[in-house]
């Protein structure tokens, strides 16, 4: 349904264009989760954002971002008029800053109905009670007089949402929509978008810095590093069978919720960013693995072991990717 | 008032605590920590967890005098604090037991001062020391942290989230503290630096027998770095004991709410009644 083809995105800072994506391809099938994971700086939002035509004034884009086939980075203005009422919704990180302060919650939710797909405002009114009720908020004719301050934090993510989904979308990007809830109220609210995603049979790509809970309700994981995908396979058997170093590192660096290591393993140095990669592999000064050619090179995305890595010497480390413990290790 | 006597080996005793914000004459105000008591045992790490609006923040806040308990007792290396408003000698005082890093290294650190000189700042105020004995410290806290000679010379926003937060410790162990307390000290961390961080931690703990309070609501973090916990929710504790036992075997059912909610490999996201 989309697909990105070597995306390529600078941005303009100062009077120097730089960089925040090098090289980002990947696709969604009709009904099928992605996650976009990775560090901050990574280039994941970007990505999502570059979907949506949202980037900064005066970025430029190279590749292309194909849905159903048509390039979105050709669309004139009424096109990508039509692609954003309704076939494509975002869902941003924080709702508070997404809703109108000074309107209700119900003159949000109907506002887009109204404006952008001509339904009438008794319709519409109809419809946003409706998908309230789906998504589990008891009451909703009465939250819809309600202004987002009277809301909880969960609460306005669930209106984030119910906006999302009452255009009907075929697509769903979701732009860290739980980082800033907290873990019971984050659970609520990724079964929810879960469920409804399901139901609705939506893509989704779904943007996160927690690599567990993308491959909780994901099918794909892509993960992403100084504007590059490193790494694309199965959500499923990620932990087994991730063949890139930083897939790993990541994976082995987060602390286990069952038991206490002794240390916990380390990729030294900070996360790069994607102006300060150099030519070679981009993971290649914090990488554990890393040889001369690495330095020189730059690996190309390839297919190994059903999923897609970027990695020169991802064969001959296959299972055997090393944690490094040293804690104190600079950049 | 405060006594110089040490009445017990505890390093953070906190009994009958609580804070209530607002107006409590008219009835109103708001109880963020609502009559608690707990200890931590010198070189012990305690982590306090819960979610926004536990209380665990305020309960820190108090423990370094960033608030006024509205009636309780607060104990630190001993000694106990003072009810009224604190003199500058007193916070001083409290200052050398117990320190605090905050959540956003950014912001808790002054831009226009370099990393050096934030140190050095401390060490004059608590220490009389030379300048050349400063310049050994310096070093000597940057070494600690992991940090060098060309972090010193720069200024926060030279630094990355890892690098604020290293700095930001070292200033917090300048004064030699018995007590360092962690306000959700490695959340805003990318995962592989906070893997970082948190070796960090364990050695500084090991290296100098300090005494930790860790405030979180990551649990996998909490198992990490401390002994035993402290479940707050809505300002009361709910359950307390060794790290393990409450994370393996948890009594109260906030305790094992939390513990369901968060991701971890074969996790699914499960839908309950509406809040």
């Amino acid at each position: 349904m989309l697909e990105i083809r070597d995306l390529h995105v600078e941005l303009c800072v100062g009077e120097e264009m730089k960089p925040v994506i090098h090289e980002t391809t990947l696709s969604v099938d009709q009904g099928e989760a992605l996650g976009l994971v990775g560090e901050s700086g990574a280039g994941k939002s970007m990505t999502i954002r570059a979907i949506m035509r949202l980037l900064p004034a005066g970025a430029t884009v190279a590749g292309q971002i194909l849905y159903e086939g048509a390039d979105v980075l050709g669309f004139d203005r009424k096109a990508m008029r039509s692609f954003l009422a309704s076939k494509v919704a975002m869902i941003f990180q924080d709702a508070s800053t997404h809703i109108n302060p000074v309107r209700t919650v119900g003159d949000f939710l109907i506002e887009a109905l109204v404006t952008n797909n001509g339904v009438p405002k008794a319709e519409a009114r109809r419809r946003v009670t409706g998908v309230l009720e789906e998504i589990g908020i008891p009451d909703a004719a009465h939250r819809l007089e309600q202004y987002p301050h009277q809301l909880s934090g969960g609460l306005q993510q669930r209106m984030m949402i119910a906006a999302a989904l009452v255009i009907e979308p075929r697509l769903l990007l979701a732009d860290e929509p739980t980082t800033a809830l907290d873990v019971t109220t984050q659970a609520e609210v990724m079964a929810i978008l879960d469920e409804q995603r399901r139901q609705r049979g939506l893509g989704m790509i779904f943007v996160t810095h927690d690599l567990d809970l993308a491959a909780a309700v994901c099918d794909r994981i892509a993960v992403m590093y100084a504007g590059f995908v490193v790494e694309d396979r199965s959500a499923a058997n990620l932990h087994e069978e991730a063949r890139h170093p930083y897939t790993a590192g990541l994976l082995a660096s987060r602390p286990s919720p069952t038991e206490k290591a002794h240390r916990l393993c380390v990729v030294p140095g900070r996360p790069l960013s994607a102006f300060e990669v150099g030519e070679g592999c981009p993971f290649a000064s914090r990488c554990a693995h890393v040889e001369d050619r690495c330095r020189i090179e730059r690996p190309l995305l390839r297919e190994l072991d059903g999923g897609w890595v970027r990695c020169h010497r991802a064969d001959e480390l296959r299972g055997q990717l090393l944690c490094s413990y040293n804690g104190s290790a600079h950049e | 008032m405060s006594s110089s006597s040490v009445q017990d080996g505890h390093a953070i005793e906190v009994e009958k605590l609580t804070k209530v914000f607002g107006r409590r004459r008219r009835g109103g105000g708001l109880t963020a920590v609502d009559d608690i008591s707990f200890t931590v045992d010198p070189g012990g790490a305690l982590a306090i967890v819960g979610e926004s609006g536990s209380g665990k923040t305020t309960t820190a806040r108090m423990i370094i005098g960033l608030e006024r308990p509205t009636s309780g007792r607060i104990s630190v290396g001993g000694r106990e604090q003072t009810h009224g408003r604190m003199g500058s000698r007193e916070r001083r005082r409290l200052a050398s037991e117990v320190q605090m890093v905050f959540q956003d290294p950014y912001s808790s650190l002054d831009p226009r001062q370099r990393v050096r000189d934030c140190i050095d700042e401390i060490l004059r105020l608590h220490f009389d020391l030379d300048r050349e004995a400063r310049v050994a410290r310096i070093a000597e806290l940057m070494t600690q942290v992991g940090l060098d000679e060309r972090h010193a010379s720069v200024r926060p926003r030279s630094l990355s989230g890892g690098e604020q937060q290293r700095v930001a410790i070292a200033r917090a162990l300048a004064s030699k503290p018995r007590v360092l307390i962690l306000d959700e000290a490695v959340a805003s961390l990318d995962v592989s630096v906070q893997a970082q961080v948190l070796n960090l931690l364990a050695d500084i703990r090991e290296q100098t027998g300090i005494t930790y309070l860790f405030i979180s609501h990551d649990l996998a973090v909490v198992r990490q770095v401390s002994d035993e916990v402290v479940v707050m929710k809505c300002g009361a504790i709910v359950e307390r004991g060794p790290t393990d036992r409450v994370l393996d075997q948890p009594e109260d059912p906030y305790t094992r709410a939390l513990l369901s909610a968060a991701p971890r490999p074969g996790w699914k996201p499960t839908r309950k009644g509406t809040p």
